[in-house]
């Protein structure tokens, strides 16, 4: 039980790998550099294995397992601990985190090989670990909002890694500012609910939250306000519409950024917060609504951008909103164990995808464009053959971890309690999309002829070190989903099982949420509970005849179909007909300009609320009330009082001494009055 | 009785340390420094024995020195601190040390003048801080006017005079209403001591109409708003920062502003309950304006100091917000953010400094990819920038938060409009950290720049770390500020409770400066009860 005791050692190790890295490493060799970081992250991964092995031997009662540390803040009654926990959905995204976040910390030695600043990026990226891991591990909302900022601090200095360029420093500045701007409303959101339970520990807004009535219709009540709210940040940090603008730039950071922070863990931030406050979310259907509504809306706007962008990173990051948008869209039809399930295949396929594109950037010496490269296959076999894993993953071709968890979002948003036909249509819809543009983008990259001039780039495999990585990876990204995969044949999903616990706490074993509520309510929710599980049972059973024919119909089921036909046509555009996406460019070049320049919103935004913003502020504000208005008063008194008194003395004489006589002068003055009045 | 002489101690020291410099040679620069120096180390290592004797179970006045000075009028030599004004002369003497560090080489003309009026400043600051005779704090008040005043006019830069006089004139302004008020307000209760008033007025021995309230509140409140500065009184800042030297504006930032708001807490409050429960709602939207419009001006700066300067009109809008906001979660945040934005802004203007001696300029377009030649203090300067935005884990974030939330409980809107400000201040610092440090070096000079020496490292690095201890440790400091916030509000209540009733019940305690929670009619706890209670707004359908 030490790890479960002493929490804080999983955020000490990568917290220290960073300062170290951060006061010495300036002057350190690199093998010294990334000893220090490689080292700290494997010690983290090693911890978190250690502390996952200690809960799987907990009693389900003592489930949450919560540790204080220590009163971070306190004024009143409010007070915020720095307070961790650990249930099923805190090991598997500390899994996750620092699992993909160690394979990535390796990859970055052989990436990072040759460039500059060495000591800062490990540095950084040992940070981000370190706020990531608090973000998942927090028992708190305040401490939750650490790691969220902080998180959002590293991707900040991350992106802005090459500082010199300007696009890199203002995709960086872009990246903090959208995401503040959702951080608004979930500061907002914490005040709510503090005020309304008087608390923000998890423990005690989940107790009181589980008794409060489900806010069904309008007047919505707080619980709904507090999940828009909170929602508002998750839009910000997961990149869904409308403040999904900042992630496509944010492709300006070294690309395993890209993949650890953009990609596989932090951009998940919200997509976890939704699921951490379930209890809120179950409770506020139309909130629900519009959490599934802007996932399905992203997860298909999103791909249709991806369709036309040239720039492998830039596909890749529309791709990863629009898998955002999936994950939100499970959370939303209350399939919360699916969206979750997605987070984690998608951590591992994403994040091999960014890594082969980053080992392709490698190969190419530089070069990003997708129109320069074109068969690569053969010259960088390990990459192509672990992307082609990955893109088979993503676009949800059976067998492949992408095809469970997507298929068991699309399902609940179908069948499920919630289910939604319109969000199903566009995540269908999606699915097709993000088949072709993945399939497009393997196919322009590794089939057909090279279009680069092969005398000048001299393509190469990248080295062992990021070799492994990807490997791994490719593993996790085949193999990652076949944990559902008795659900197919009506068994058990292992996955949703091993969260149940979190996600449907009465059925599930641990009676937390009712822990403290009187001995009558508990005995009304254990009778709920058990009505619930029987008509689970019966439900199941019913399932059971229906899933016969539903091995057969999940297999070909409308999503593969979908996955297939993007696949064909990808395949009939890039490398059959080359020549048909150039015409249908043409004959529809309309749209095709609109998608190429992605609905032109970075434009509209800068035009509608960037723009007028700093007109007004100099124009009006400081130009005009500022100077003008107030200053020109003040003058005007002054200038006043100046001809009064200009006879007397010359103000304005320039000379210092004969203000300070004058003020001395003003002061006795005072004085004299003061003593005279007070007589 | 054996009185502690440490406040007093901690006001002389400074003027004792300056008429040791007078007695240095004219040119002896260097042991003008040291000695200055030694001085306010020492200052502030005997500050640190404030934290000892104070007890942070009481909201009363601690350490009290009383002293008959003048017997008629009864002007008291009278001493003492609380929760609110302990840190802030913790900040005064931490900050000066800095002050004197900055200025080092880059003050060349009249240096021990300079150093002189450096000193005399800090012993004018901590005497504002601790006087509880009204006479006796407006004296300190205008002790510490002057030396800002030359620091300014004398050591300043180009339109030194004209930002002086606009220091002085804005200030002087608030200064003539706040003595008349202080005389009006001798005139209706025969005292000058603040302890003795409070009680005066908490025990309806003295009873202000309404509008004689209002009018006392307003001169009070209209010279610690312009010192703040509020919006639409605040155009002195700007000017004055811009010219003043490094010196000056981490004093002027770091704890003249504070005594804006310091008075705000120590007498608008307490004195005149009702005004000010009164007036919070006009209050609070000045202060929200000047939230946001002092982070929309500062963004479109061409002028670094300049867009420092009206980040404060900024950061000190959440601190007048959180007064105002009555509520005890809020007045701890206000007195948090009053600290930690000393901390903050000042080492920003150190940063600035550290330019402006490299360059002699403040225009933003002059500088660009400093980070190229000068990498350390790229890094400690982005440190200091995100202390001040609020980033969690270090100061500013902890005010700022307490702030919203107590403001949250009061008014849901105005933590809302005022939480904008979070996103601002991102946009302000991060756009100009960009242009400024960002980027490839554009102007051939700044390629061959040196990168911070160890003493401005020294300054930096020490700023950051007090910043980190700052926001991981609180408690350290709210819990000593608890009990006076309780008082505070307390008294408030109180004092609205016994107008209400009409009549003093008889058997109070002799002095107003009883411990918080302490024997409070029953009407005034169950107010005083409602601020700290949560309110049942469960859902209803």
């Amino acid at each position: 039980m030490f790890i479960l005791k002493h929490l804080w050692i999983i955020l000490a190790l990568p917290f220290t790998g960073s300062a170290v890295n951060f006061i010495f490493g300036r002057k350190w060799p690199k093998k010294a550099v990334d000893s220090v970081g490689i080292g700290s992250v494997s010690l983290t991964f090693l911890a978190v294995l250690e502390a996952v092995r200690e809960f799987l031997q907990l009693g389900a009662n003592q489930i949450p397992w919560v540790k204080n540390y220590y009163t971070w803040i306190t004024a009143g009654n409010f007070r915020v601990n720095f307070e961790l926990q650990v249930d099923q959905l805190t090991v598997v995204m500390m899994l996750v985190v620092a699992g993909v976040g160690l394979l990535i910390h390796i990859y970055s030695s052989g990436y990072m090989a040759h460039e500059g600043g060495y000591y800062r990026f490990f540095a950084e990226i040992n940070l981000f670990m370190f706020f990531m891991l608090t973000l998942v591990m927090a028992a708190n909302l305040v401490l939750m909002f650490v790691g969220w900022e902080g998180v959002g601090l590293c991707s900040y200095l991350l992106i802005g890694f090459y500082f010199r360029k300007k696009s890199a420093a203002d995709a960086g500045k872009k990246a903090f500012i959208t995401t503040r701007i959702g951080d608004l409303g979930f500061m907002l959101g914490i005040f709510l609910t503090f005020w309304t339970f008087g608390s923000i520990d998890y423990a005690a807004i989940f107790r009181q939250a589980a008794q409060m009535p489900i806010e069904k219709a309008a007047p919505y009540g707080v619980l709904t306000s507090i999940c828009l709210l909170l929602f508002a940040g998750a839009v910000g940090k997961s990149a869904q519409l409308p403040l999904y603008v900042w992630l496509p730039d944010a492709m300006e950071g070294p690309t395993p950024v890209s993949a650890l922070i953009h990609a596989a863990t932090m951009v998940t931030a919200g997509v976890y917060m939704v699921a951490r406050m379930h209890v809120f979310y179950s409770k506020a259907p139309a909130a629900m609504l519009v959490v599934a509504t802007i996932g399905a809306l992203t997860a298909f706007y999103a791909a249709t951008i991806g369709l036309v962008q040239t720039d492998i990173k830039k596909v890749l990051a529309y791709s990863t909103i629009s898998q955002l948008g999936y994950m939100f869209l499970g959370c939303g039809v209350g399939a919360y164990a699916a969206g979750i399930f997605h987070l984690m295949t998608h951590a591992f396929f994403k994040g091999l995808l960014f890594l082969a594109a980053g080992s392709v950037i490698h190969a190419m010496g530089g070069q990003q464009d997708m129109r320069e490269m074109g068969g690569l296959r053969r010259k960088i076999p390990w990459t192509y053959w672990t992307m082609f894993a990955a893109t088979l993953a993503i676009a949800g071709i059976p067998g492949f971890s992408g095809f469970f968890s997507k298929d068991e979002i699309l399902e609940a948003a179908q069948s499920g309690p919630n289910a939604n036909t319109w969000l199903w249509v566009l995540g269908i819809l999606g699915a097709l999309l993000t088949s072709f543009y993945m399939f497009r983008l393997l196919f322009l990259t590794f089939f057909g002829k090279a279009r680069y001039d092969e005398r000048k780039v001299h393509v190469h495999e990248s080295p062992a070190n990021m070799l492994a990585p990807l490997v791994i990876l490719a593993v996790l990204a085949v193999g990652g989903g076949w944990v559902a995969a008795p659900r197919l044949v009506g068994g058990v999903d292992h996955f949703e099982h091993f969260l149940a616990p979190v996600f449907h706490p009465r059925t599930g074993g641990t009676l937390s949420a009712v822990i403290g509520a009187s001995p009558e309510e508990v005995a009304r929710q254990m009778d709920e509970a058990k009505a619930k599980a029987l008509t689970a049972e019966a439900a199941e059973k019913e399932e059971e005849h229906a899933e016969q024919p539903g091995l057969a119909g999940s297999l070909l089921g409308i999503p593969v179909i979908v996955a297939l036909i993007g696949l064909a046509t990808a395949w009939w555009f890039y490398i059959k007909s080359p020549q048909t996406p150039k015409n249908l460019a043409k004959s529809l070049s309309g749209p095709y300009k609109l998608l190429l320049n992605k609905y032109y919103v970075d434009e509209i935004y800068g035009f509608l609320i960037v723009r007028p913003l700093l007109w007004i502020s100099a124009n009006v504000l400081w130009h005009g009330v500022d100077e003008g208005a107030i200053d020109g008063a003040v003058n005007g008194v002054a200038s006043a009082a100046r001809e009064v008194g200009g006879r007397v003395r010359h103000l304005q004489s320039g000379n210092t001494r004969s203000y300070a006589t004058w003020v001395v002068i003003g002061a006795v003055a005072f004085t004299t009055f003061f003593l005279w009045m007070v007589r | 009785m054996g009185q502690n002489h440490l406040l007093s101690v901690l006001i002389f020291l400074p003027l004792v340390g300056s008429l040791a410099v007078l007695l240095l040679g004219r040119d002896d620069h260097e042991w003008v420094r040291r000695l200055a120096l030694a001085t306010s180390i020492a200052e502030f290592v005997i500050s640190l024995f404030l934290l000892r004797g104070f007890d942070m179970g009481s909201g009363a006045y601690q350490l009290e020195e009383f002293h008959r000075w003048i017997s008629s009028p009864p002007i008291h030599y009278h001493l003492g601190i609380d929760g609110i004004s302990l840190f802030l002369v913790l900040l005064s003497t931490f900050l000066t040390p800095f002050a004197i560090l900055c200025s080092w080489t880059s003050i060349h003309v009249r240096v021990k003048e300079f150093f002189i009026m450096l000193l005399v400043l800090e012993t004018g600051m901590i005497g504002v801080f601790v006087a509880l005779d009204l006479f006796l704090f407006f004296l300190f008040w205008e002790v510490m006017l002057l030396p800002m005043y030359f620091l300014i006019g004398i050591w300043g830069h180009d339109r030194k005079i004209y930002a002086a006089l606009k220091f002085i004139l804005y200030t002087m302004a608030g200064s003539i209403l706040m003595l008349v008020a202080i005389v009006w307000l001798y005139g209706l209760t025969g005292s000058f001591d603040l302890p003795e008033i409070q009680m005066k007025l908490q025990r309806s021995i003295v009873m202000l109409p309404a509008g004689t309230e209002l009018l006392l509140f307003g001169a009070f409140f209209l010279a610690f708003a312009i010192k703040v500065p509020i919006f639409p009184v605040h155009t002195w800042l700007p000017d004055a920062h811009t010219e003043a030297p490094t010196a000056g504006s981490v004093i002027l930032a770091g704890v003249l502003l504070k005594m804006g708001t310091y008075g705000m807490l120590r007498f608008c409050l307490p004195l005149f309950p009702d005004a000010a429960h009164r007036m919070a709602p006009y209050i609070a939207v000045l202060a929200i304006i000047g939230i946001i419009y002092g982070a929309l001006v500062a963004t479109v700066q061409h002028d670094l100091k300049r867009l420092v300067a009206y980040t404060s009109i900024s950061h000190l809008g959440f601190v007048v917000l959180g007064i105002f906001a009555f509520s005890n979660i809020s007045i701890q945040g206000a007195i948090y953010q009053m600290l930690s934005h000393g901390i903050s802004t000042g080492g920003l203007f150190l940063a600035v400094g550290m330019l402006y001696d490299r360059r002699h300029t403040h225009e933003i377009k002059e500088f660009g990819g400093l980070a190229t030649p000068m990498p350390v203090f790229a890094s400690l300067f982005l440190f200091i920038c995100f202390s001040s935005l609020a980033l969690p884990l270090l100061n500013g974030f902890v005010g700022e938060f307490l702030i919203l939330t107590g403001t949250w409980q009061r008014h849901a809107s105005w933590a809302a409009w005022a939480a904008t400000g979070s996103i601002l201040s991102a946009v302000y610092l991060l756009w100009a950290y960009q242009r400024v440090v960002w980027g490839e070096v554009t102007v051939e000079k700044n390629k061959t720049l040196p990168d911070a020496s160890t003493r401005e490292r020294l300054i930096l690095a020490l700023i950051c770390l007090l910043a980190l201890f700052m926001g991981v440790a609180s408690p350290l400091f709210t819990r000593r500020m608890e009990a006076t916030s309780q008082n505070l509000l307390q008294q408030m209540q109180r004092n609205r409770a016994y107008d209400a009733r009409g009549a003093a019940p008889a058997g109070m305690p002799e002095h107003c400066d009883m411990p918080a929670m302490a024997a409070a009619p029953a009407l005034a706890s169950a107010q005083v009860a409602r601020h700290d209670s949560v309110p049942e707004r469960r859902a209803q359908n």
